[in-house]
């Protein structure tokens, strides 16, 4: 078992096997993101209507799986970044950079429904609150990482680089969550929580249930376009190799 | 004295010999500092009561604008006439070496900020325990801003237009500190206990002691490759 885990990750490390692989897993992925993502959306405007906010409430829908997928790609991005600088495998290279205009792109539409909602809610676009602010602060450390990527014209070194800066901001992160949390909050408080006390109302099935399928439908569509972006980066870079040619040839 | 403290004395007098005879450029950062400062009651308004009231944040905002803006020489002339490649090679700890480089910087650049941040205090009408209290600030806070910097110099030293991306890079991880400090010296001012926000931030300066020369030398060994 234990060899067949490590044989499957040495061949993965093969930009060629990843190739072929990836472009075989991909419409899975994207077939899963359309088969969740259809009862999500069904359920999420099946739900019951929130007392206190009405209709408007169903933003959340979109709003808490982008936010939740904001973090959840940065963490993917610092663990390739851990791999990348210690076993110096070229494929964790290429899924973090393929990863950061994702997950700018995630904390990006997590901003602009949060600030969607905010108008109805608070009657404000934005607010100097703690969580909007680490989120922009998540945003501008994607930018940073793909602005050193955009600067550095050797993609090697550049992925190294890059690779340093992710895990120095995921070192970050909790740090500014904590001390912006400690600033300033106006924020509802998070609803969903691993340990729930029986005082604390927590959020009502019918409402949970749509929200973690469009979480999952997220992430599969986040697999999918990775995986995408992630083929096209192979190919740029190994371009001198036999392998592509000869793809390239057939095509 | 072993070899390693022995290098990093080394590095550290020579880094302090180099910086002596430019003398002209050490004044740079603080000037930019007192400039910097100087130009909020010009653009917000002279009176006391509006200045106070900014003070913490004006001060803290120059000073993390002055200590990114010197960073940007850190490693800029090692790495143009190839000492940084000797130190790499030196078989001396990197990690230790960079600590030297850095204690360098903020030695020139922090503590004359550090010094004079009371007359800036002044300046804008703070009361005297939020004086006290930007001081301790600062002393705890620029070396954070020096250590993690650092890594942000390291990564970008190899570029030719290193310079705003540095910001890019660098302003983001130096926020905590900015909320720390800025609150302390508010709460200082109100006349609340502070002692929370300052165990905080040296809580960070640990941790930037501890982690950032390991970055900033793993960072400078990828910019050599």
């Amino acid at each position: 078992m234990w060899a067949a885990i490590v044989r499957f990750y040495h061949r993965m490390a093969s930009p060629r096997h990843f190739y072929h692989l990836s472009g075989k897993m991909i419409p899975w992925f994207t077939w899963a993101f359309f088969l969740i993502l259809i009862p999500g959306l069904y359920l999420s405007f099946a739900a019951p209507a929130d007392y206190q906010q009405g209709e408007s409430y169903r933003i959340i829908y979109i709003h808490v799986p982008a936010a939740w997928q904001s973090m959840f790609i940065y963490i993917i991005m610092a663990v390739c970044g851990g791999i990348s600088l210690i076993w110096r495998i070229k494929l964790a290279d290429v899924m973090l950079i393929s990863s950061a205009s994702i997950g700018a792109a995630f904390t990006f539409l997590a901003l602009l429904t949060g600030s969607l909602w905010g108008k109805p809610m608070w009657g404000t676009w934005w607010v100097w609150d703690a969580r909007l602010t680490s989120e922009l602060i998540l945003l501008f450390l994607y930018l940073g990482i793909i602005a050193l990527h955009a600067a550095i014209d050797d993609k090697r070194v550049a992925a190294r680089a890059v690779a340093v800066l992710a895990l120095v901001g995921v070192v970050n992160i909790p740090i500014i969550h904590y001390s912006v949390e400690w600033w300033n909050t106006l924020h509802q408080g998070a609803t969903i929580k691993i340990t729930q006390t029986t005082e604390q109302k927590a959020i009502n099935k019918e409402m949970l249930i749509p929200l973690l399928l469009m979480a999952v439908a997220f992430k599969f569509y986040y697999a999918s376009v990775v995986l995408m972006k992630a083929r096209c980066e192979v190919l740029l870079r190994e371009r001198s190799t036999q392998w592509v040619k000869e793809l390239v040839h057939k095509a | 004295m072993s070899t390693q403290a022995l290098a990093f004395k080394t590095l550290l007098k020579r880094d302090l010999t180099l910086a002596f005879r430019h003398r002209a450029e050490l004044a740079n950062p603080l000037l930019f500092f007192i400039i910097v400062v100087s130009l909020f009651p010009l653009a917000i308004s002279p009176e006391s009561k509006v200045l106070q009231e900014i003070a913490p944040g004006v001060i803290w905002v120059a000073a993390l604008l002055a200590s990114m803006l010197s960073l940007d020489n850190l490693f800029r002339g090692d790495f143009d006439d190839g000492t940084l490649e000797q130190l790499v090679l030196s078989g001396h700890s990197l990690s230790l070496l960079v600590l030297a480089k850095v204690l360098a910087h903020w030695l020139l650049t922090g503590l004359p900020l550090l010094l004079l941040s009371p007359l800036l205090g002044v300046f804008l009408f703070m009361p005297t325990p939020a004086i006290q209290t930007l001081f301790i600030t600062l002393a705890l806070g620029t070396p954070i801003l020096s250590l993690v910097g650092a890594i942000g110099v390291a990564l970008t030293v190899g570029l030719q237009r290193g310079g705003v991306l540095l910001a890019l890079l660098v302003l983001p991880l130096y926020i905590p500190v900015l909320i720390f400090a800025a609150n302390a010296v508010d709460n200082s001012a109100a006349g609340f206990d502070v002692s929370g926000q300052i165990y905080f931030l040296a809580a960070l300066l640990s941790l930037a002691l501890t982690l950032s020369p390991m970055a900033t030398a793993a960072s400078l060994r990828i910019s050599l490759s």
